[in-house]
């Protein structure tokens, strides 16, 4: 084994004494049920009353999570899309569409924010309000990793596009100041708002230089001394050359324009242009890529990855993408100071800054109390062909194991379970075995619910599953005596033994009432009847009773007859049916003729030669009233038949 | 696409229903009910997709449901129906049945009546799932896993008539035939139709596809014509019956990949038929085609269609359901779903709108079906 990376968690459970009290637990596929015990000596056992609790003890708690539903259910779908959607394209479209694919996977995660917003605002309750609270920060957190794994991974922007995307990534995240300008903005006089400057220095660092200079037009307008110097910050901040996506200006002509730029900015700053305003300084300053000055506005930046992508707009706007994981670690020292440590959430995005992916999942399997974010994620880059190399010293590949684990999670809930079918078919290697363990343990409360198992399963021809559920459904039918039923899910499973023994039940049922149970059942067995000898007789004994009803004798008696000689009926039950005999062999017409008669009458003697055999004592008077009557009336039909057959001879 | 409308429900849902609109109301639909299953606590939940007031101008509410009022029911829900614009009865697989109403002054649902042990297997006294129920105003039908036939009135606490044993499977599905008649399917692919002026335990009649035995799950009658009923089978297979003659169905039509949960014919417009299926798809089955040219005749309206009854009569017998090959060109079908994933477990369909509810725990509402 491995050493551990981190000490695992403590989880204390409440109201649990371990100092005084052992615990005894018992693992199930990701829960555990934990209970109080006390192994104690023989002398003292009578006393104390144990904990009369038992605890279960979830390890992926989001999974119960009522908002984060939504996100399960949601981006199932997009996972499903993204299997179906296989490897058809190459090149740049594939990168369009994995791109697509990772932004619905943020909507998702974005939606799912929003609902807990909504219901932190909404809810009373402050023990909810933090929960919710939490989620969305927890959500937010995902939603910043995934956005620049998927800069960093999927879109594998070269150096120039880059920082535009950066850029964007900044901004989505930071957007404070969205609200500080609209205040700013809404206020009498603008210009004098105390968050007026800090507002316009927001949108330099986030280089949003259109809505910078939309601000700095009010201080233009409101105060006439300064209108110069606004002017030329202005120029400065419309000339700054910025690269754009769609055209193809090359680097090197970037470079070019910047430094030309960059010296007109020094110019300005050299010559005391902004002496009298130091606000205006400061911009100029940070323009130029003033580390200090940029650090020093640190709270407006609030987090080192916006000093980091500020740093580089200013100092390194061609930054290529090898390069970045220097700046990074550099920004996130100064930034810091040595004051504090990094958080996880920092490390995680310093791995993605470094192209280290496993670094960024395994530090967000640890960090993240799911594993939704990691199984989809490696999903994702797996289909980017990111992570071919890595294999695990257990299991099959990284992809698989957290997808395995994610779903397991969600099989034991007793909802989602459904959801979790989907990524098992995905995971080729050991996704159908860990289906077949954890359907079957899937309560079965209703019909309804069965059949949706007996669907997915028949789907993926488990068979096993298949008899094992039909099995189950088939039980508690008989236990709740309703045969018909039973039957039906023993003749679906193509389970023989049931069904004999269920056919069992029947024929005793019959043997003991004189009437059959369910008839529109077994008159419509159809060819589901040759499932098993027993259950063939049974419906044939009951076409007999039919036939016998409808005053078809002469079939009737035919079938009766084949029913013994060709070995259908159990011997058990010949003593019936040759009672059954009785009635067509005392009719006016004869119905059996000479040689069938024979036939009935070697059945009762075979009959008769068993029962001797077995030497049971309980020759009751009607038994052998019963057997005198049968030799009586077969010795009697048979004289009237070769009489009659004797007649029409001549 | 753009005119189907979701929202992620964060539960199962199983039976979604369309609160009835007055026939003279010329709105449309806007309420409907929806029941969830396999969740520790289910509920009865009442969503409107009308324009909140005040929100209605902007542009950014784009007419989502949005939950009106909702109460916990015990058991997954396995049916609803509204027994009037008020109640709604719904069936539990614990084995009781419910009514609820909803208040519509102050949004609430309150507990109206409750049947407790509709369904109950018979020596052992568990309880049995309640699989179907259908109202005919005043009467309630409910059918269950013990093969039951229950007749419930709202305002008695007994049942009015009980047949035990009915059917020897489960019972999955019922519909009334007519006033007194009902239909009811079973898990070995029988229909059965039962007069409840009669008095014995028995069916009048038994329909079954020969030598198959596939289970029905569902079943619908067509909303003019009493003799036409459609059923949907475990295999996909939508069948439609004609009940005055013959014990074998009139059409087969393979459309699913999986069990057909739900069938129903559209109330105004019966040329329309709806499915939806455990392979996740919903089918839309338009036979108007057919009928090209008596079309303008007969949907102008039940007035002016009994005025024609004299000379329309051999037509309106023609219905295009019953023909015998309707499978080609006679009956279109379009799939309303793109990409499939869960099953879809119920819709319901009403004027122009249309509902349905899936496994994906979520809620999709269809405007403007024939536009």
């Amino acid at each position: 084994m491995e050493e551990l990376d981190i000490e695992p968690p403590l989880t204390l459970i409440p109201e649990l004494n371990s100092e005084q009290k052992q615990l005894c637990f018992e693992w199930g596929p990701v829960e555990m049920l934990v209970c109080e015990t006390l192994f104690e000596t023989a002398e003292q056992k009578e006393k104390r009353p144990g904990c009369p609790f038992v605890y279960i003890v979830r390890r992926d708690q989001d999974v119960y999570s009522h908002t984060l539903r939504k996100l399960f259910n949601e981006s199932h779908g997009i996972f499903v899309g993204l299997q179906k959607d296989e490897k058809e394209r190459t090149g740049k479209s594939r990168t369009t569409q994995l791109v697509r694919v990772s932004k619905s996977y943020r909507s998702v995660i974005r939606a799912c924010m929003e609902d807990s917003h909504q219901m932190a605002v909404s809810t009373w309750d402050p023990v909810m309000r933090m929960q919710h609270s939490t989620q969305v920060s927890i959500l937010s957190a995902m939603e910043l990793i995934w956005n620049l794994c998927e800069i960093m991974f999927i879109e594998a922007a070269p150096a120039g596009p880059l920082l535009l995307h950066l850029l964007d990534w900044v901004r989505l995240h930071v957007c404070d100041v969205d609200n500080m300008a609209c205040e700013v903005l809404k206020s009498e006089s603008p210009a004098k708002h105390e968050n007026f400057w800090n507002a316009i220095t927001i949108f330099v660092l986030q280089g949003r230089m259109d809505e910078a200079r939309q601000l700095l037009s009010k201080e233009a307008s409101a105060n006439p001394v300064s209108v110069n110097m606004c002017k030329i910050l202005d120029e400065l901040m419309k000339k700054m050359p910025v690269l754009s996506l769609g055209n193809a200006q090359t680097l090197t002509e970037m470079e070019l324009k910047w430094q030309h730029w960059h010296d007109e900015c020094q110019r300005f700053l050299q010559d005391g242009t902004f002496a009298s305003n130091p606000h205006m300084e400061t911009l100029c300053k940070i323009l130029l890529g003033d580390e200090n000055t940029i650090l020093e506005k640190k709270d407006l930046m609030t987090t080192w990855y916006h000093y980091l992508v500020t740093r580089l707009l200013y100092c390194h706007p061609t930054v290529k993408p090898m390069d970045l994981h220097l700046y990074a670690q550099l920004s996130l020292d100064q930034f810091l100071g040595g004051e504090s440590s990094p958080e996880p959430l920092d490390i995680i995005l310093l791995a993605a800054f470094e192209f280290d992916i496993h670094q960024v999942i395994k530090e967000c399997s640890i960090a993240l109390s799911n594993w939704w974010f990691v199984a989809h994620l490696t999903d994702l880059l797996d289909h980017c062909n990111l992570l071919q190399s890595h294999n695990l010293y257990f299991g099959s590949n990284m992809r698989e194991y957290l997808l395995l684990e994610y779903a397991s999670g969600l099989f034991c809930h007793h909802s989602l379970w459904q959801l979790a079918v989907d990524y098992f078919d995905y995971c080729p290697e050991y996704g159908r075995a860990y289906l077949e363990l954890h359907i079957e343990r899937i309560p079965l409360d209703t019909e309804h619910k069965a059949l949706k198992v007996l669907r997915i399963c028949e789907q993926r021809m488990m068979n096993d599953q298949v008899r094992s559920i039909c099995k189950i459904m088939a039980m508690k039918a008989v236990r709740n005596n309703r045969l018909g039923s039973a039957l039906s899910w023993s003749i679906r499973a193509k389970d023989a033994a049931f069904a004999t023994l269920i056919s069992d039940r029947f024929l005793k049922d019959y043997c003991e009432r004189g009437t059959f149970s369910d008839l529109d059942l077994i008159d419509n067995l159809g060819s589901a009847m040759l499932l098993s000898d027993r259950l063939t007789f049974l419906g044939k004994y009951r076409e007999f009773h039919r036939m016998y009803g409808e005053k078809q004798f002469f079939p009737a008696a035919k079938l009766l007859l084949t029913l013994m000689t060709a070995r259908i009926a159990p011997s058990s039950f010949w003593m019936t049916l040759l009672t059954d005999a009785l009635p067509l062999l005392e009719q006016k017409e004869v119905i059996f003729s000479a040689d069938q008669t024979y036939e009935l009458m070697r059945c009762l003697e075979d009959v008769m030669a068993t029962k001797s055999k077995n030497s049971t004592l309980q020759d009751d008077d009607t038994e052998t009233m019963k057997v005198e009557m049968l030799r009586l009336a077969l010795a009697r039909n048979l004289a009237r038949a070769i009489v009659k057959e004797g007649t029409l001879e001549e | 696409m753009e005119d189907v409308v979701a929202k992620y429900v964060s539960q199962k849902v199983s039976k979604t229903r369309w609160r009835p609109v007055s026939a003279t109301a010329l709105q449309p639909p806007e309420v409907f009910v929806t029941g969830s299953w396999d969740n520790e606590e289910n509920t009865v939940s009442i969503w409107s997709v009308g324009d909140f007031e005040g929100l209605g101008s902007s542009g950014d509410y784009h007419g989502e449901p949005h939950l009106l009022c909702d109460i916990q029911h015990s058991g997954d829900i396995t049916d609803l129906q509204f027994l009037d614009q008020e109640r709604i009865v719904a069936a539990s697989s614990t084995g009781s049945v419910t009514i609820f109403r909803h208040h519509q002054n102050n949004e609430t649902l309150s507990l109206n009546r409750k049947w407790e042990k509709a369904h109950y297997y018979n020596p052992s006294c568990s309880r049995a799932s309640c699989t179907g129920i259908i109202c005919n105003s005043p009467e309630i039908f409910t059918v269950g896993e013990d093969g039951k036939i229950n007749l419930f009135t709202a305002d008695r606490m007994d049942a009015i008539r009980t047949i035990d044993n009915a059917d020897s499977s489960t019972l999955h599905a019922v519909t009334c035939v007519r006033t007194t008649e009902i239909l009811t399917v079973n898990s070995i692919g029988q229909l059965k139709i039962w007069d409840f002026r009669q008095q014995g335990n028995e069916p009048s009649q038994i329909f079954s596809l020969s030598g198959e035995r596939i289970p029905l799950h569902c079943v619908d009658r067509h909303p003019n014509q009493q003799h036409i009923v459609a059923a949907g089978g475990q295999d996909g297979v939508l069948t439609i019956w004609d009940v005055r003659q013959g014990s074998i169905p009139a059409s087969l039509l393979k459309a699913h990949e999986a069990e057909v949960w739900e069938v129903h014919f559209h109330p105004s417009r019966p040329d329309h038929l709806f499915t939806c299926s455990e392979d996740g798809s919903l089918w839309h089955w338009d036979a108007s085609m057919d009928v090209s040219g008596k079309k303008s005749l007969l949907h102008t309206g039940g007035r002016s269609n009994t005025f024609l009854s004299h000379n329309a009569i051999n037509q309106s017998l023609i219905t295009p359901w019953l023909s015998n090959d309707p499978a080609k060109d006679r009956i279109e079908t379009t799939n309303l779903i793109s990409s499939p994933t869960l099953s879809v477990n119920t819709l319901d369909v009403l004027g122009s709108c249309l509902v349905y509810g899936t496994d994906a725990e979520s809620i999709y509402v269809k405007k403007n079906l024939f536009a």
